[in-house]
């Protein structure tokens, strides 16, 4: 019996079972295409096809959505997301494709739309079948996000907006976005809104999205132009001018200081994504020869691999320290900490292994001679998407200090 | 056995750690420590013992000193997580007090089996001990243990020995013909030469013994079961004392940059500042998520405890070093002073961070456990 389990109330083992019943029967098998590292780089519908079947599947079988009212599609169920996640990572299961709607989406509609308008998204994107983006990001508005530009102007109970997204992931594949735009430009914060918005049926009708490449080369984020698109009132969540706390509610799910759990943070492992945790370093350090030995038996490649896994147990421990209130200082202290340690582990482990590769670590996919089908070196360069995307690492270093240790606002 | 998710942190430990840290923030503040140790700046001092013997009677009534001395020798036998949790409290007022050696003695006599009964039971009624086990490079390495027992007398010289002048006995390892033992006598034995060190921490005293023909009695023959047993526990807790102390050296530098005024705005305004101030907390989190966590693998799963032990010393040493580090730094010129307290933080925690293995010497063993 491992330690997830121990504590498990009746309710809660009951789902357990059922969750690692069915994943022993339906966990799929690998796909003909080769997958991406993350659902943030799906670049083809074959690719789609096959995690989109996938996360449909799951729902079905009740592993998405589960702490959500069953009203609004969703479980009904009490804490059980997270043992959805610890299962379906056990299990090695692929992805789920639709992570913006699942992480930032799912909540901000639940927790800000019209209950009508919750019961109407929400099945949809629990499945799989409508995949969502976000708009929040602009050319001129990045960490800044206050700024964004993008405008409604109201006309009668329809709004039209005008505007310019960028590092839209996913928009390719997009029925939805959240769109957090401007409905007043004389003041910052107060003059922003925020609208769920149809874009994938307005494509060429208002909406524009054009690929952007990545520095992998892979595809998987856009640009979204807004030229005149009228969408109806509403679409809009919570009240006028109140688009900056919505966005907030978006903003600490997707840093991952939420409440509601959602899968975006389990089953994100598969055989072929690939992992960049201190085994797989081990690993790699095995198989990797330097100066008439192996580089795991280099002293200072040990000390860097051991280092990650520090880093690494000391993630996972703070997540367990952050359940156990007594040892808490600050109710927000670990959590805010999760987005900025992750990101910059992912990206310390994926630079150690090109090291630890050496000369070898300039062949890239293509190449049939590259350690682990050139992998690491696609790695390394994908988690400058983390260090930057949802608040870069030098804004979450502000909020920590702002938020947590109170120091004056940098701006 | 598998460990608990709350790393077995009971309303009892959290009671204990509590009570701690509202007793030394209300008898021992920053300003009452100053005052205590700091009396004499003079790079040349020579050594000095400077302690509140009196609030540590007050402790001792407490029980502190003996949680770590199991229930059949009189003592509290408290969970490695809760004497961890008292450990941080300690660290984050830098109480000069024996209690970290007396702790370690503990677990190595209760690892030593039967005969470190008596020894305990002593602890139990009041006696303060330390361990003199390293030679003068810092190694406790059995194998090269600095004292010799020939005859049952024990002869040679065991260097940094903790807090020597706050005990009153010592638990000595030394060579016994093929192997090395454990023995434990008064500190005022005869034969028994103490030298005290002059050191850099204000906090803490040390010092070098010198056995020449000691009778002591044999604790047990054969000390590597044992120190295998205890050394993950006193790597812990003193992971949990740089991690209090830590947590003074954070909490002060952060009231300081928002307090002083520079270019119109507190310093913390300025990301040079408040970076490295976040990247400290960062650090402080994630070496005090994973002394929890060695605690409760001592606890728990003792054939893990080395493990988890090497992550927490290894996270926390380098954590005291960039603490203290930062703390300096970010007071800019008054954190240069001997009036600005963080110096004695700065010490504690430099201290710390080498005593009982540094980072990369904890990486080492933790390679070789993972790695092979």
């Amino acid at each position: 019996m491992s330690a997830d389990q121990q504590k498990d109330t009746p309710e809660q083992a009951e789902f357990r079972a059922h969750a690692q019943a069915w994943l022993a029967e339906n966990t799929p098998e690998p796909p003909t295409v080769r997958l991406p590292q993350s659902p943030l780089e799906i670049m083809t519908t074959d690719q789609l096809s096959y995690l989109q079947a996938w996360q449909k599947s799951a729902y079905d079988a009740g592993l998405v959505g589960c702490d959500y009212p069953v009203e609004v599609g969703g479980g009904g169920r009490q804490n059980c997301q997270r043992i959805a996640n610890e299962e379906m990572r056990r299990a090695r299961t692929p992805f789920m494709p639709n992570v913006i709607g699942l992480g930032m989406a799912a909540p901000t509609v639940f927790y800000h739309a019209q209950e009508e308008l919750k019961q109407r998204l929400l099945p949809k994107l629990f499945s799989g079948e409508d995949i969502w983006c976000q708009g929040f990001s602009e050319p001129g508005a990045g960490s800044d996000l206050a700024s964004v530009q993008t405008f409604a102007e109201r006309k009668g109970d329809k709004w039209v907006i005008n505007g310019h997204k960028v590092w839209t992931s996913l928009a390719h594949f997009a029925e939805w976005m959240i769109l957090l735009l401007r409905t007043d430009k004389s003041v910052k914060h107060d003059g922003l809104s925020y609208f769920v918005v149809p874009i994938k049926s307005a494509l060429g009708k208002g909406v524009t999205v054009r690929p952007l490449i990545k520095i992998t080369g892979e595809t998987g984020f856009n640009e979204v132009i807004f030229e005149d698109l009228e969408v109806d009132d509403s679409y809009r969540l919570d009240e006028l001018g109140k688009g900056w706390q919505v966005a907030m509610t978006t903003l600490a799910h997707e840093r991952g200081a939420g409440e509601l759990v959602t899968p975006s943070s389990g089953g994100m492992k598969s055989e072929s994504t690939h992992n960049t945790s201190a085994m797989a370093l081990i690993d790699l350090a095995r198989r990797t020869a330097r100066n008439g030995a192996t580089a795991a038996e280099d002293p200072l490649v040990r000390d860097q691999i051991m280092q990650q896994l520090i880093r690494e147990q000391g993630l996972a421990e703070n997540n367990r320290r952050g359940r156990v209130t007594e040892l808490l200082d600050h109710p927000m202290r670990l959590a805010l900490q999760n987005k900025l340690l992750m990101s910059e582990i992912m990206q310390d482990s994926a630079g150690i292994a090109m090291d630890i590769e050496g000369a070898a670590a300039s062949l890239y996919l293509g190449d049939g001679s590259a350690p682990d089908g050139g992998q690491w070196p696609m790695a390394y360069m994908n988690s400058f998407g983390f260090t930057i995307a949802a608040g870069t690492s030098e804004v979450q270093r502000n909020i920590l200090g702002e938020r947590v240790l109170g120091m004056a606002k940098s701006k | 056995m598998t460990q608990p998710d709350n790393f077995g942190f009971t309303e009892e430990a959290a009671l204990l750690k509590d009570s701690a840290r509202k007793l030394l923030a209300e008898k021992f503040t920053a300003d009452v420590l100053h005052g205590m140790v700091a009396g004499d700046p003079t790079p040349e001092r020579g050594p000095a013992l400077h302690w509140d013997e009196a609030l540590w009677a007050q402790m001792q009534e407490l029980g502190w000193g003996l949680l770590a001395v199991p229930e059949a020798q009189g003592g509290v036998g408290m969970p490695l997580v809760a004497v961890a949790g008292l450990c941080e409290e300690l660290g984050r007022a830098a109480f000069p007090c024996p209690l970290l050696p007396t702790l370690s003695a503990s677990y190595l006599l209760g690892a030593a089996g039967a005969g470190g009964e008596a020894p305990l039971e002593a602890i139990a009624e009041g006696a303060t001990a330390s361990l003199a086990v390293s030679d003068a490079n810092g190694s406790w390495d059995l194998a090269q243990t600095p004292v010799e027992c020939i005859d049952g007398k024990l002869n040679g010289t065991a260097c940094f020995v903790q807090d020597i002048g706050k005990v009153s006995h010592l638990l000595v390892c030394a060579r016994n013909g093929d192997t090395t033992g454990l023995y434990w006598l008064a500190v005022d034995a005869p034969g028994v030469d103490v030298q005290a060190d002059a050191i850099v921490d204000l906090s803490r005293d040390q010092g070098r013994v010198v056995f020449a023909g000691v009778e002591a009695m044999q604790v047990c023959a054969d000390a590597s079961a044992a120190f295998a047993r205890a050394m993950p526990a006193i790597w812990t807790l003193y992971a949990a004392d740089m991690v209090g102390a830590g947590e003074w050296q954070l909490q002060t530098t952060v009231d300081y940059a928002n307090q002083r005024q520079q270019f119109d705005r507190p310093l913390g305004f300025f990301q040079a500042v408040k970076h490295q101030l976040v990247d400290v907390m960062v650090d402080i989190d994630r070496a005090k998520s994973l002394v929890y966590s060695a605690a409760c693998a001592w606890d728990t799963e003792p054939e893990e405890a080395a493990r988890y032990a090497h992550m927490a010393q290894s996270a926390a040493s380098d954590m005291a070093a960039s603490a203290s580090s930062r703390s300096v730094q970010c007071h800019g010129g008054i954190g240069f002073t001997w009036e600005c307290f963080v110096h004695l933080f700065f010490k504690r925690q430099k201290h710390s961070q080498m005593l009982w293995g540094d980072g990369p010497w904890h990486r080492a063993r933790l390679a070789s456990i993972v790695m092979g």
